[in-house]
């Protein structure tokens, strides 16, 4: 049964759209699913190979202006960003990862969090370029119905999740979480550890890439204050992380679950809707104190808590 | 034939001359212990050979080829592996998982690795604690792990730094057998030891290190009767 969960996900997820759900639960679905891909390239990057990054905006950014500007300087379909985007993110992160990698621990996570931010305030200079603050909007959406687009981030989704698995139980696994726990003893026993540190960036920034453009073909509009945004972004990638379960499979998607779910709800309450923000920070507050693994990582210590008690030691 | 080399190296740090126009040769198959009083710069020569500083001056060779100004990963691919001192466990790694990831770089593939480190735990005795977390592991074992790890590269030459530090009576003779063991299997061993009873039994020959320079190289015998090693950790013979 354990063995077979991914495929039963998978398998109802895809019955989903034949549920007739209203727009608004599908739109629901879709950002969980979104999120869900971003977190899980966060964690190859940070999770498991321990350079936690504060600027995957850059990257998610980058990838919703390709699909954005094949549109709208080249006239051709957004959906071209998918290819187009693993080139041009890859880049953007070999650049980014030869400034920031050589930096350790909060120096590399300070370092890509001006990344980020600079991304931003380029793309909004930048007006010949990407519009600048006017953004870019597809005048036609590919499909009024979302039940295609709910398909499609479930395919980059269960890509990425099959992806990362592999990954993460072959050697260049095994290097990421030596580099973590360890980058002398890595270096010493033989790991490169510059270049494996490359390919965990580039992996997860092509993969944030890949929802950029989802995103950008999803939505049908996107600005630089919106797709570079630190809060917004970056911070909340970190967020679906740390709350799922840092370096496990589903903790991304069970944290993109309770956040999504959360920032609705947070934000239809009238007057304390604005201070969500604050809010998610008094949450990782919590979770970093009582769950520092994550709801996932921390599992055994939740099902005590409710009293669901496991066999006694 | 030298198998490593050791030119004329000096490191400094700054002003502090850590290590200072040290040469010495190992021989393929032995086992040459590096002893000094503390600070003497014995961890230093290591982290020069193995490449995590280079050499303010003079050169190092490994089977013929200069090695110094190389990465340490570069080091660990042309066979040559070390131990640390201050235990560095991959901690939230299971033991076995440690010595996968280490066996990686000879393995072709995850199947091959699991055999490398599965032969390289049942050498180190450390089979009974694959599945344990590194991080609580006891201090003894994972002195071991250390070795396992380094042994999974398939190294030719081994530094160990202190390998046998803090180890109780019978950790000690089990790790003694051990590197006796790694010497059989035609790994030649360079090891650091405070443990004078122990580097007097296992080492063929024996350099010592004070200050940063050599003063003395030789058998363990010889090394016993130097005066100068006498007199470096027992300070000056006084005429009563």
């Amino acid at each position: 049964m354990k063995k077979h969960i991914t495929y039963i996900v998978l398998g109802l997820l895809a019955l989903v759209p034949l549920l007739g759900l209203s727009s608004y639960m599908m739109h629901i679905l879709i950002l969980v699913i979104m999120w869900s891909v971003i977190g899980m390239a966060w964690n190859l990057l940070s999770g498991y190979c321990g350079q936690v990054s504060f600027g995957h905006a850059a990257f998610f950014g980058v990838g919703a202006y390709t699909a954005g500007m094949l549109y709208s300087k080249l006239g051709i379909s957004g959906w071209w960003g998918f290819p187009a985007s693993v080139v041009v993110v890859a880049v953007f992160a070999l650049g980014i990862g030869y400034i920031c990698l050589r930096l350790r621990g909060p120096y590399f996570a300070l370092a890509t969090l001006a990344m980020g931010v600079i991304f931003r305030i380029v793309a909004e200079n930048l007006v010949g370029v990407t519009g600048g603050d006017l953004g870019i909007m597809l005048r036609e959406r590919t499909w009024i119905d979302k039940t295609w687009y709910f398909y499609i981030i479930l395919l980059v989704a269960a890509v990425t999740y099959y992806l990362v698995r592999k990954i993460i139980e072959s050697k260049l696994g095994y290097y990421f979480v030596a580099i973590r726990e360890d980058q002398d003893a890595a270096e010493s026993l033989g790991i490169n550890t510059t270049k494996y540190k490359t390919i965990a960036l580039i992996l997860s920034a092509v993969i944030t890439g890949f929802a950029g453009v989802f995103y950008t073909n999803y939505m049908g509009y996107i600005d630089p204050k919106v797709v570079f945004a630190l809060h917004d972004i970056s911070i909340i990638t970190i967020m679906v992380v740390m709350v799922g379960g840092v370096a496990t499979y589903w903790g991304p998607v069970v944290g993109a679950i309770i956040m999504v779910l959360l920032a609705e709800i947070i934000r239809s309450i009238p007057k304390l809707g604005t201070a969500h923000h604050t809010l998610f920070g008094v949450l990782l507050i919590v979770i970093i104190i009582f769950l520092p693994n994550g709801i996932v990582g921390d599992f055994s210590k939740l099902k005590r808590l409710f009293g669901m008690r496991s066999p006694a030691p | 034939m030298s198998l490593l080399e050791v030119k004329r190296v000096s490191r400094f740090f700054g002003g502090i001359t850590a290590v200072k126009d040290v040469s010495f040769d190992i021989t393929k198959g032995e086992i040459l212990g590096l002893i000094g009083p503390n600070g003497a710069g014995k961890t230093t020569v290591f982290n020069v050979v193995n490449g995590f500083y280079p050499p303010s001056r003079g050169e190092v060779f490994f089977k013929g080829e200069q090695i110094s100004g190389l990465k340490p990963h570069q080091i660990c691919q042309r066979g040559l592996a070390r131990t640390f001192q201050v235990v560095k466990p991959l901690q939230r790694m299971s033991v076995l998982d440690n010595v996968v990831a280490s066996a990686f770089l000879r393995a072709r593939d995850r199947k091959e690795a699991d055999a490398i480190a599965a032969e390289v735990l049942n050498f180190t005795s450390l089979d009974e604690d694959r599945n344990v977390i590194s991080k609580g592991l006891p201090l003894g074992k994972r002195k071991r792990l250390e070795i396992a790890r380094a042994l999974a590269t398939r190294p030719d030459l081994l530094l160990l730094d202190e390998s046998f530090a803090g180890l109780n009576p019978s950790e000690l003779d089990e790790s003694i057998q051990i590197i006796r063991n790694i010497k059989k299997k035609g790994i030649t061993i360079m090891i650091i030891e405070h443990h004078m009873k122990v580097i007097m039994s296992i080492s063929d020959r024996i350099v010592v290190l004070n200050y940063g320079e050599k003063i003395a190289e030789g058998s363990p015998l010889e090394i016993g009767r130097n005066p100068l090693v006498v007199e470096a950790y027992l300070g000056e013979a006084q005429s009563a």
